[in-house]
């Protein structure tokens, strides 16, 4: 059991608060820079693809986790970012100007939509994200001259100073870059939570009375909150177009916002690092179950190929058993899991009994 | 001059007039006591002061500045604190956090400095952290400081709302029934942080309490209301003991009636 001797406030303000878990994020940054030497092509991309998944989901926790505002309508944000930054990039900005300033675009759009949205909360406020999400669908469609329309446009490939980061050509400059760009984020996002901002945040999910009675702007905090969710969302949609090289409007259906939902519910509510885990679940499971299949065909001549939606079926197998027994998310569980080695052998059964609690993200007023 | 004045308010939920010419002034440093049977709208005038009900009629004036045009959220700013009847804290963080919470009319930066955490946010925070420890220190939460509010029981969670409201740093501290559910020793403690606060911080304080011997110990002067109505104010004996306050508490006896 490891006892923390605090000598000094900044202990509690810093990011970590020993030097041992520095070390460890030390570790495990090194081996993601070094990752692209250890695996093949196919392993690195769906690596990609898992960071990119992580940075929409930390784009999204802003919202549900810490502010507890349901969204259904994040895909609309994915297609903002990418079709912003696609038609930037057409217009001849290079990608160094492009990105960022198809994440602001991005939210500044969500933060406009967020004045009228946020007066409502719960069902209601996932109710409107879904129709903003459904009329962001059709304006995609209709603008034809920059999105392409129903046929869709090729991302331009990636050029800085002259390097090539793209996403056929170089893939692990791309995988560099993008884990670049995940690691900023999670920097300045675990700055936002340990500042007064990230507080307000946290303070208008827990109790909105008591936050206007405390001197807090609730409209202003959480349209300020959704709209650096949809500013990172549409980081993760520029990327997630890059990364898909050809797209149109189909790739961001209800589907992507509902799995995005899923990302952050599975998780962990309300932890950075959930969105991690909850995007290596959602885009290592149906590796896993095809990777099984083939090797249930493979092996025992059992062909569950033909099966229809089983990929759907197991899915949302693992999302209901989460949410009957593990409200927290899988950061919630591995967090019980340590307190369970770190005062070992003095755990009790009912330890966090009390603690589990939903978050109140349906509230009345 | 009196620190908060309120003249004539009153709220109509439609036909009903939960509080109907309520006037009383609180002088700085003093301790105010409003007392009356349940549903007699004391609780409404803390909602009305703290700008969450709208008020039909009437002004209400702290400092000198009539507040009854402002935004709820404007109310902290100007020194104003409160706690509510039923615990409004933010559950899912540490006490700590809560009370740091407190501290947010205090900031100076904005989220882009935020998210850069530049050395000015450190700073501020450091000095934060200061101001709650005072507060963690004169209502003794340190055991209580890292545990999630969540896991609290009822008295500690009591208490921690009395912390956030004075991290706040105010001038006014509305307290609603900050002795509701807790033990006599518990609301022997709340009597004495109230005169401390009275003495040491020389804070003022407004607030609603059914205890009577907590009524009695540290308020200076009491106010009696029923049915939205003021009865009676006062020093606590002289409110007591008047005709109208006893025959709101208890009803008028059959033989007095005729």
């Amino acid at each position: 059991m490891r006892i923390v001797f605090k000598k000094s406030y900044d202990r509690d303000i810093d990011l970590h608060e020993h030097g041992w878990s520095r070390a460890k994020i030390a570790v495990l940054a090194g081996i993601m820079i070094v990752l692209p030497f250890l695996v093949g092509e196919y392993y690195l991309a769906e690596a990609t693809n898992t960071l990119i998944w992580a940075l929409a989901g930390m784009g999204l926790m802003v919202a549900v986790g810490h502010t507890g505002q349901v969204s259904l309508g994040h895909a609309a944000f994915l297609a903002i970012g990418a079709y912003a930054d696609s038609a930037l990039m057409n217009a001849g900005l290079p990608f160094l100007l492009s990105f960022p300033i198809a994440g602001l675009i991005t939210g500044i759009f969500g933060a406009i939509i967020a004045i009228p949205a946020v007066r409502m909360s719960g069902i209601y406020l996932a109710i409107a994200t879904l129709a903003v999400f459904v009329i962001v669908e059709e304006m995609v469609i209709m603008l034809e001259p920059i999105t392409g329309g129903v046929g869709g446009i090729m991302a331009p490939s990636i050029q800085i100073f002259g390097i090539s980061f793209d996403r056929y050509g170089a893939l692990q400059n791309f995988y560099w870059l993008i884990l670049g760009v995940v690691a900023l984020v999670a920097w300045g996002y675990a700055n936002l939570m340990r500042s007064p901002t990230g507080r307000s945040f946290l303070a208008v999910r827990d109790s909105e009375v008591s936050a206007r009675a405390l001197g807090i702007n609730v409209t202003r905090t959480k349209s300020l909150a959704f709209g650096l969710s949809t500013g990172v969302t549409g980081l993760a949609g520029a990327l997630m177009g890059h990364y898909i090289g050809f797209y149109n409007y189909e790739l961001f259906s209800i589907f992507i916002s509902i799995n995005l939902l899923l990302v952050v519910t599975i998780g962990g509510l309300g932890f950075i690092q959930g969105a991690f885990l909850g995007a290596i679940l959602i885009t290592a499971v149906p590796q896993a179950i095809a990777i099984a299949r083939d090797g249930l065909n493979a092996n025992f001549g059992i062909d569950l190929g033909s099966v229809p939606g089983l990929d759907t079926m197991i899915f949302a197998v693992i999302l209901i058993l989460f949410i009957i027994f593990e409200p927290t998310g899988l950061y919630g569980r591995w967090l019980k899991i340590r307190v369970w080695f770190e005062i070992f052998p003095l755990a009790r059964r009912d330890m966090f009994r009390r603690q589990k609690s939903y978050l109140k993200t349906e509230r009345m007023k | 001059m009196s620190l908060l004045d309120v003249n004539d308010l009153a709220v109509h939920f439609g036909g009903v007039k939960a509080v109907d010419g309520v006037s009383f002034s609180v002088d700085p440093g003093e301790v105010f006591a409003i007392i009356g049977p349940n549903g007699a709208g004391k609780s409404t005038i803390f909602n009305l002061i703290s700008r969450i009900y709208e008020p039909t009629r009437g002004t209400i004036r702290f400092d000198g500045q009539d507040i009854t045009g402002l935004k709820a959220h404007d109310i902290a700013q100007l020194g104003i604190a409160r706690t509510f009847q039923n615990i409004e804290l933010f559950d899912h963080s540490t006490v700590l956090a809560n009370l740091l919470m407190g501290r947010h009319t205090h900031k100076s930066t904005n989220f882009v400095q935020d998210i850069l955490f530049l050395p000015k946010v450190r700073r501020e925070e450091r000095e934060h952290r200061h101001r709650v420890e005072e507060v963690i220190e004169f209502l003794e939460l340190e055991a209580y400081r890292n545990k999630m509010i969540a896991g609290l029981p009822y008295g500690v969670r009591k208490v921690v709302e009395i912390g956030r409201a004075l991290a706040l740093g105010p001038k006014l501290i509305l307290l609603d029934e900050p002795a509701s559910g807790l033990s006599v020793e518990e609301t022997q403690d709340v009597a004495y942080w109230i005169e401390d606060m009275r003495r040491d911080m020389g804070l003022t304080v407004l607030m609603v309490e059914h205890d009577m011997s907590l009524v009695n110990q540290v308020s200076d002067r009491v106010l009696a209301v029923a049915n939205g109505k003021p009865l009676a104010m006062g020093t606590p004996q002289e409110v007591q003991a008047h005709p109208d306050v006893q025959a709101a508490y208890l009803g008028t006896a059959v033989g007095d009636a005729a």
